[in-house]
């Protein structure tokens, strides 16, 4: 199943999605074609000013174009989501140094597609470690 | 009295709360709260599944909630944050959305600066009112007897004169002084009626001289823009029933507005920024030197995208177009650059607001610019319908509405 994962470019959370047999939509995924792609003008870049405009499908234009920008890679990963994980309080260097209103919008999203999502905080010691994969696994697992 | 249900966040603090509230008084509205319960809000929260770090953000949403929930009564709902707040504006669209989806309430959002008044949110307001009090009149879907419009709008006065639905005599004029400008508009219409201004029944004016106008003439109906256009339209269009979505760039503003058999649920009106008017396209006409009339043409032989431009402003943008032109640009091209920018900020500003709903009913002066049409068809992918005597609309609209005051 596709599993969009919450920081979207966690790579623990890639590896635990991938490791138990499902594919991970991440931000990893959505940047990798602007990174690649010859047709834009001068890679790497995250967005293109039309990426931006495209987010207006997800916020309106009030909100500040760094949010639209971001939702505009992860909406349509979003939209094809079957499943999520989400990670709470998670630190800067796990996953994205990124804009505390767009998580917002994104968990917003994510809750609003009734599809099942696993919220977990990031553990603060080796035993609360051991006991966020043993449900992320039983997650994934489930998710067959 | 009506009821209309306040969803906002920073109202009082931006010193806008009474400005909100004159607004409803001037319509005969009153603004209330939805009741709440404290240990509502996390539930209502879950259940939304949006949580703001902003307090008032998340009584805003439990607010949202009970409405939808029934446990507490209003007829309409304002919803409004601080403008510049990005928490703020992505829960306003999301609890307009959710609104909509859960109740049949008629919504208005808006995002306020300290300079808001209450003149700004009259129309809106209004609108509101008139879409709850006069439901029976706005489900009237022919003309009786012999009516007369007037639609005195920033730009131009247009009047119009229907006898049993039909349209027999009509006139257009800028606006000058506004009583004089209806006089002779409404004169020269009943000449082309070709009868006299005793039979006329009843009159409807609306536009922003509407209340001026409706004095002097006595009118049977004084309405604002939203809602007499959004039936104009849908007549003209002769698309009464089903949805529409219909898009009214006007001289000094633009109106987005979706309809249910004619009657709006949702609608976004613009009208700060000049650069997303018809005034816009007036000053790029006088710059090309070609009359407004010719502009639609030019601008469908060019290519906007071989303009760069930056902005949409009228005066950054024209700053751009003269640029261009002196560069060596084509007038053609220029012409098609300034349709797209005033169709993309339309776009972008006010139709992401609402949700689109086929058909797309383009109406309003700037619908007889072919470019302009042209532009919007480009951007939203899909083919408007300009009916027939679209710059009309207002007036169709009033002149049709106000044959509700004579029937028995």
């Amino acid at each position: 199943m596709k599993v969009f994962i919450v920081p979207p470019n966690s790579l623990i959370l890639f590896d635990l999605v991938e490791r138990f047999g499902h594919e991970p939509l991440s931000a990893m995924k959505a940047v990798q074609e602007r990174l690649r792609n010859l047709e834009v003008d001068s890679p790497p870049i995250n967005v293109t000013p039309e990426d931006v405009k495209r987010g207006l499908k997800y916020a309106g234009i009030e909100v500040p174009s760094g949010i639209r920008g971001r939702l505009a890679l992860w909406g349509p990963l979003i939209d094809e989501a079957e499943a999520a994980i989400i990670m709470e309080e998670a630190p800067y260097f796990f996953g994205c140094v990124g804009c505390h209103r767009t998580n917002e919008m994104v968990k917003y999203l994510l809750r609003k597609r009734n599809i099942p999502i696993l919220e977990v905080r990031y553990p603060t010691d080796e035993e609360e470690a051991k006991a966020m994969v043993v449900k992320i696994k039983e997650f994934l697992e489930g998710l067959r | 009295m009506i009821k209309i249900a306040q969803l906002s966040c920073g109202t009082e603090y931006s010193g806008v709360q009474g400005e909100i509230e004159n607004a409803a008084s001037t319509v005969g509205a009153k603004m209330v709260a939805p009741d709440l319960d404290l240990k509502d809000v996390d539930s209502a929260l879950e259940e939304f599944g949006f949580i703001p770090t902003s307090p008032q953000l998340r009584m805003m949403i439990a607010r949202a909630v009970q409405l939808a929930h029934g446990r507490y009564d209003a007829d309409a709902v304002f919803i409004a944050t601080c403008f510049r707040c990005a928490e703020g504006a992505l829960v306003r669209n999301e609890v307009r959305r959710y609104i909509q989806n859960h109740t049949r309430l008629p919504v208005v959002t808006y995002s306020f600066t300290e300079r808001t008044k209450s003149g700004q949110l009259l129309t809106r307001m209004e609108a509101l009112v008139t879409i709850v009090s006069r439901k029976d009149l706005l489900a009237r879907e022919r003309q009786v007897g012999l009516t007369a419009g007037i639609d005195s709008g920033s730009t131009t006065t247009k009047a119009l004169i229907m006898k049993d639905n039909e349209i027999i005599g009509k006139y257009w004029l800028p606006t000058g002084e506004v009583i004089a400008s209806a006089e002779e508009a409404l004169e020269k219409a009943i000449e082309a009626a070709g009868i006299a201004r005793n039979d006329i029944e009843a009159i409807g004016v609306t536009g922003y001289g509407r209340f001026t106008l409706g004095k002097h003439f006595k009118a049977k109906l004084i309405q604002e823009e939203l809602t007499v256009n959004s039936k104009g339209a849908v007549w003209l269009a002769d698309k009464q029933r089903g949805e529409a979505t219909i898009i009214d760039i006007g001289g000094m503003d633009n109106k987005a507005i979706t309809v249910r058999d004619g009657i709006p649920d949702n609608f976004t009106m613009g009208g700060i920024c000049a650069g997303a008017s018809g005034r816009f396209l007036e000053i790029v006409a006088k710059r090309l030197k070609v009359d407004i009339t010719e502009l639609g043409k030019l601008a469908d032989a060019g290519d906007y995208k071989r303009i760069n431009m930056n902005s949409y402003c009228s005066i950054f943008g024209i700053q751009d177009l003269v640029t261009s032109l002196a560069a060596g640009s084509k007038i053609e091209d220029v012409a098609s650059a300034a349709c797209h920018s005033v169709a993309e900020q339309v776009y972008e500003q006010q139709l992401q607001e609402i949700d689109v709903r086929q058909p797309v009913i383009q109406v309003g002066g700037t619908s007889l610019i072919s470019g302009m049409v042209t532009a919007m068809r480009n951007i939203l992918g899909i083919d408007p319908i300009v009916p027939k005597d679209s710059q009309f609309i207002g007036a169709v609209g009033a002149a049709l509405l106000a044959s509700g005051f004579i029937e028995g």
